[in-house]
């Protein structure tokens, strides 16, 4: 198991009212994650739990991109992983963003 | 001339154990009266028949003498087609050859398209085989590379499906070939059933050139239902106790298939069929692949698409197919071989399929292999590594998995000539200024995947394992699957990049750099560079093309699982065991 952190200043706020949501499962080469709305507007956090070792230029490079793209500003992240891949850790952060955005879907 | 012919009926039984090649010796002198003849071969062949005949009642041999007959039919040195096709095995002729005594039966040069069976392996362990010349090993590929590191197969080379028959008909010619058939009647008329395959190849090149052909059948009957193989190219026939063993290699679980996968799959579709018009084609049997077939009646539907694209195939059976072909996109399917579970399903879809007087499936590798290097548009396959210059291989360092079909499926033929709507427009892109009437056209030829495999292997490399394994093995080539001059696109989840439009090696590597996502390849790209290529549509993302990466959900899936496929079929498709799991 591997601890990692990340800590990002986001462009906005994000969208929508809703205070939790979670995506995802744990398991091999999938991941889980929960995503909060507890953090100052221009924050954004993310606490990994992962089962591989040795990937933290990986997630540093995909956590990059993805506050880039979606500016998950006020969201806290906590993900526990079981391997996944790098493209499925993208689908399900945007999954978790897309689905705290909603109305309470 | 004075030749005076030696005739098969002046052939003695020791002669008879001569090696057809040492046959062959007989001095030819010009203008000597020396002993001399045309027709060695052939005598050689009567021979191994003469020295057979004693074990057989007509031409049918008791199973329990199948090593018997090996060992009075082949001799030392012999090139033997054991028939190893994709699919279909001849296992019982292989276990037969396997106990032959070495004293008799011993350095064989194996000619076979599949190594595929433990036995077809263990024939150069205990020295019954020495040389080997195939095409694919799928199941093997582990120790296939350890034997052949280990200096326990002399290796000729590794073929693509048609280049090894085409050897059969020029170097490679069987003196012995050992095929399994479905059933045969007494005058050895064979049926081959759904799974034809090989055979008619191997026959073809074995009985035409002097060579003997034994063949298993599961039965012997009255009647064959169709006559796949005429009987006077069959000479021994041997009932097994046991139907031959064929393997389920192109079924794959609908729900098995990733979001990942359908995100490239839409990619695919959206970005290659639609645009180029793509009606005829060969897929891959990648889950990649499966997913383009599981979203033509939903996705592909949605776009209009139905009638436009995807109508005619070379394609083995896919089961996942079976909802595409059941909402009227498909029009036509020539078959390689056949699948497990399928034979139902295809008897009631003839207007699908190739079918036989008697209902059931033909299928025919060489003709198939044909149809897809010139009579398809595209190729569409997943592989294991692609490097920077696209190149692909699904070679690594502990398997050689050989090559099969697609590196034929994944070429230009050069040898085309007739025209089509997505040949000329990728010809265009290729080469826009030559002018129209002297302008090739292009093959597609699309390498799609993820960009980490299983265990997060990535699928993009700066250097090829194959080229590492050449160097050990000394080979001169290193075994490529696609070249990288034949590749016109690579699909992954992060976007797809269109290799036709570049025109420098530079740009190729940045355009396959722009899509192999957070590999290191991927990491390493010239930013500036790939956002230049993807202004000009070289490199194109979900977004450029309208799809949202969040929409790849199994939902879009016609059947998300074996079961759904199974009530497509309407209870025609009958799976295999090991897919059922209700």
């Amino acid at each position: 198991m591997e601890d990692l952190n990340f800590q990002h200043r986001a462009r906005a706020r994000a969208g929508g009212t809703r205070q939790s949501a979670i995506v995802g499962v744990v398991a091999s080469g999938n991941l889980e994650v929960l995503v909060e709305r507890s953090l100052p507007d221009a924050d954004c956090a993310l606490e990994i739990k992962t089962a591989a070792v040795g990937f933290g230029e990986v997630w540093s490079a995909v956590i990059d991109d993805f506050v880039e793209r979606y500016s998950p500003g006020g969201l806290k992240f906590s993900i526990n992983d079981g391997g996944a891949r790098p493209d499925t850790v993208s689908l399900r952060l945007a999954q978790a963003v897309r689905l705290i955005e909603g109305n309470g879907q | 001339m004075s030749v005076i012919e030696k005739t098969a009926a002046v052939v003695t039984p020791s002669e008879a154990r001569q090696s057809a090649d040492a046959a062959a010796q007989i001095e030819r002198r010009e203008g000597a009266k020396v002993m001399t003849s045309w027709q060695t071969g052939r005598a050689a062949r009567d021979a191994r028949i003469a020295a057979g005949a004693g074990l057989a009642h007509g031409k049918i041999v008791e199973a329990k003498d199948a090593t018997r007959l090996l060992e009075a039919v082949i001799r030392p040195g012999d090139r033997v087609c054991l028939e190893g096709d994709n699919q279909k095995q001849a296992d019982l002729l292989s276990r037969a050859l396997l106990a032959v005594d070495l004293s008799r039966v011993k350095d064989l040069h194996m000619v076979q398209s599949g190594v595929v069976l433990p036995e077809h392996l263990d024939l150069f362990d205990r020295g019954v085989a020495k040389r080997l010349d195939y095409a694919y090993s799928g199941p093997q590929s582990a120790r296939i590379a350890r034997m052949l590191f280990g200096g326990k197969i002399e290796l000729g080379a590794v073929h693509t499906y048609l280049e090894l028959f085409a050897r059969y008909f020029i170097d490679l010619t069987p003196h012995v070939a050992l095929i399994a058939a479905v059933s045969a009647d007494r005058e050895g008329n064979l049926y081959t059933g759904p799974n034809t395959e090989d055979t008619p190849t191997v026959v073809e090149a074995t009985a035409f050139k002097d060579g003997v052909v034994i063949a298993q059948v599961n039965e012997i009957v009255e009647k064959v239902p169709r006559v796949d193989i005429p009987a006077d190219r069959v000479q021994f026939i041997v009932e097994s106790d046991k139907p031959f063993f064929v393997e389920p290699l192109f079924t794959r679980d609908p729900a098995a298939i990733t979001e990942g996968q359908i995100l490239t799959a839409m990619l695919a579709i959206k970005g290659i069929y639609a645009p180029y018009g793509v009606q005829r084609l060969n897929h891959g049997i990648g889950f990649s692949t499966a997913a383009i077939e599981l979203l033509l009646p939903t996705f592909g539907e949605r776009l209009g698409l139905k009638g436009l694209i995807a109508t005619h195939f070379a394609l083995n059976p896919h089961p996942a197919l079976i909802p595409a072909i059941e909402s009227g996109w498909v029009r036509q399917i020539h078959s390689f071989g056949s699948e497990v579970g399928m034979d139902e399903y295809i008897r009631a879809r003839s207007d699908v399929y190739f079918t036989g007087p008697d209902g059931s499936l033909r299928s025919n590798r060489a003709f198939c292999q044909t149809a897809g290097l010139y009579a398809c548009d595209m190729f569409i396959g997943s592989t294991l590594q692609i490097d920077l210059q696209g190149n692909s291989s699904t070679v690594t360092t502990s398997r050689i998995a050989g090559f099969g079909g697609a590196p034929n499926m994944g070429a230009d033929a050069r040898g085309r000539r007739h025209p089509s709507e997505p040949w000329l427009k990728a010809g265009a892109e290729a080469d826009p200024d030559s002018p129209a009437p002297l302008r090739r056209g292009r093959k597609l030829v699309v390498q799609i995947g993820e960009t980490f495999g299983d265990k997060n292997v990535p699928l993009f490399v700066e250097k090829l394992e194959a080229i590492e394994l050449a160097e050990k093995l000394k080979l001169e080539l290193a075994p490529v699957m696609i070249y990288g001059d034949d590749v016109t696109h690579i699909v992954t989840e992060e976007g797809l990049a269109n290799l036709l439009l570049c025109r420098t090696a530079q740009e190729r590597e940045q355009a396959i750099r722009g899509v192999a996502g957070y590999t290191d390849v991927g990491r390493r790209r010239d930013r500036n560079m790939v956002a230049c290529l993807r202004e000009r549509g070289v490199i194109r993302r979900p977004e450029d093309l309208g799809i949202n990466p969040l929409d790849a959900d199994r939902s879009l899936l016609a059947a998300r699982s074996i079961k759904d496929l199974v009530r497509w079929s309407g209870g025609l498709y009958s799976p295999p065991s090991k897919f059922r799991n209700w």
